[in-house]
């Protein structure tokens, strides 16, 4: 009894921990008095002013649209890759292949906003949203690869040999036997790197242009001031937004598994 | 390299190139390229132009210029590293905040991990997907919401004196005290899952048998859950520790000015001092830091990647 009771405080002291400062935060954000200590009233005064804020929305725009495009290639290549690695045995260069594939899991960001940005000014690419775009697909692409190579793994591989058998092409077997079964992954992988990319600060002030700031870029510059109501207000809206792609993604991955089970 | 495929390896197929060029080339271009182009910037000198270095060497100049261009490599950004006493400073205090930081992580990260383990089975995947979910939330905010908690005028100081515990705020914004907690708030992630696999993973008989042999529960817990968790705790402590080395946003939003971090340093070299020689340089001594922990990290996947 004393055992459940301790292992019950001791859930609660870490979720407390872990949520607190995000929930004191939102709560903040309907603060109508601006001191973080004071309670002046409910109210969606500085969300009203977010509205207002052309260079807020501006940024947003740049954000979102960064983070669907980057999310695409990221997406696309993180199942090739992930195919190569689940599929094709030793081959020559795997070591090379996995293991560079991997790097930026470990890699410190400004060294990889470093690397990326030299990349860009080596090959004379003017920074600015395309630049932004690629960097972000370049670093998301390994968190797409691994989600979508564990997927894979589980996901029988002599499904695609009935097909063979019964006449398909590689691609044919792919194309109505895996992807089908790995959709879900698929999804959540590029749902994951569109909210990697919409969050990240570091690479992009590395890798983009004065007409193209990230909406992290621009609250970090109104956070160095200090605490603002409005930044919290914007970064509700953002956890907010998050928290609605992780619930998908979840849902998603456990129908995966219902559904693996079930077959 | 050590890797030992059960087969030889072989040669791709037509197919399987298609398949694997894209990605391929991908990596080339934006994985392996800048760790060339890093280490070449770090050995040029800096200059006023745009970009702000010269070059080191342009294939285009052929052997004969190559040579040339060897015999006059800089390694002043090198050399400015090791006198610069700053840089030196920086070197240690990442290395110290980032390992203090692992260590308060693991103490505090560990009866978490644990009270998910032993959690009923049908609340742990709930439980541990909540315990990892702030992960993907944004990072930035996640720092920033620690500013209000700590700042001279914030929540936890108001609460404190309310209270009546102290007088006068406690002087916890701005301090290597901060960055701590930034960095054990921000990473706690990293460290609850792999502990987590760990204890999770373990047979309870092994658990019941020691109990049985008359093992109290801290002999339990100290002969075998500990032990068998070794693997966890090592993948734990290399996941906050090796981006903590590195950090820039937190020592930024939580430290004070004389918090110095190498990840701080480089940021600073590149954006107030475009500095772009001294940056990279910086950027190589970090992954030269890190190399060690990224190898054993590496070691470890691999090791768990054949079982």
């Amino acid at each position: 009894m004393s055992a459940r009771v301790l292992r019950n405080a001791t859930l609660a002291l870490g979720f407390a921990f872990l949520y607190g400062p995000i929930a004191i935060l939102t709560a903040m954000s309907f603060n109508a008095s601006r001191l973080v200590t004071v309670w002046g009233g409910f109210s969606t005064k500085w969300y009203s002013a977010l509205v207002h804020d052309e260079r807020m929305l501006q940024a947003a725009t740049i954000s979102l649209s960064a983070a669907a495009l980057s999310a695409l290639i990221a997406t696309f290549n993180g199942l090739l890759a992930a195919l190569a690695l689940a599929r094709f045995g030793a081959f020559r260069g795997r070591s090379l292949f996995a293991g560079s594939l991997y790097a930026p899991l470990v890699l410190p960001e400004v060294v990889f906003g470093l690397g990326l940005l030299l990349v860009f000014v080596a090959l004379d690419v003017e920074r600015g949203f395309v630049t932004l775009v690629l960097a972000h697909a370049a670093f998301t692409m390994c968190f797409a690869t691994v989600m979508i190579h564990a997927a894979l793994k589980d996901c029988d591989p002599t499904l695609e040999e009935a097909a063979a058998d019964l006449g398909a092409t590689p691609l044919r077997a792919f194309i109505l036997v895996t992807l089908p079964l790995i959709a879900p992954s698929v999804v959540s992988a590029y749902l994951l790197a569109f909210t990697l990319s919409l969050d990240d600060f570091v690479i992009a002030s590395f890798t983009t242009g004065p007409g193209a700031t990230t909406l992290p870029m621009r609250i970090y510059s109104q956070v160095r001031l200090g605490v603002s109501p409005e930044v919290n207000a914007i970064s509700t809206l953002l956890l907010g937004f998050v928290a609605l792609i992780l619930t998908a993604s979840a849902l998603l991955t456990r129908g995966r598994a219902k559904g693996g089970g079930a077959g | 390299m050590t890797d030992s495929p059960p087969r030889e390896p072989r040669r791709l197929t037509r197919g399987e190139w298609l398949v694997i060029a894209a990605p391929a080339a991908w990596i080339a271009l934006f994985f392996l390229a800048p760790f060339a182009l890093i280490v070449k910037i770090s050995l040029s000198r800096p200059a006023q132009a745009r970009p702000p270095y010269e070059p080191v060497f342009d294939l285009a100049s052929g052997v004969a210029g190559l040579l040339e261009k060897i015999s006059q490599l800089g390694f002043d950004a090198y050399r400015g590293l090791a006198e610069d006493t700053l840089y030196l400073d920086s070197y240690l205090s990442s290395l110290t905040t980032a390992g203090i930081a692992t260590l308060v992580a693991l103490v505090a990260a560990y009866p978490f991990a644990l009270a998910i383990a032993r959690a009923p089975q049908k609340w742990r995947p709930i439980l541990i997907g909540f315990a990892v979910a702030p992960f993907w939330t944004s990072f930035l905010i996640r720092v920033y919401a620690w500013i209000a908690l700590l700042k001279d005028e914030g929540i936890i100081n108001h609460a404190l004196m309310s209270l009546g515990v102290i007088d006068a705020p406690l002087p916890m914004f701005a301090t290597r005290g901060a960055v701590i907690v930034g960095i054990v708030y921000s990473y706690l992630p990293f460290m609850l899952l792999p502990l987590y696999a760990a204890i999770e993973g373990q047979d309870p008989s092994l658990r019941e048998a020691a109990a049985d042999l008359g093992a109290s529960p801290r002999q339990v817990f100290l002969r075998v859950t500990l032990p068998l968790s070794k693997r966890g705790i090592v993948a734990g402590v290399l996941l906050v520790f090796i981006p903590a080395v590195g950090e820039f946003v937190i020592p930024d939003l939580l430290g004070g000015s004389d918090t110095l971090m190498i990840g701080r340093s480089l940021w600073n070299d590149f954006f107030a001092n475009r500095d772009w020689p001294a940056a990279s340089a910086a950027a190589v001594a970090l992954l030269a830091l890190l190399l060690v922990p990224i190898l054993l990290y590496e070691r470890a996947q691999t090791r768990e990647g054949r079982r």
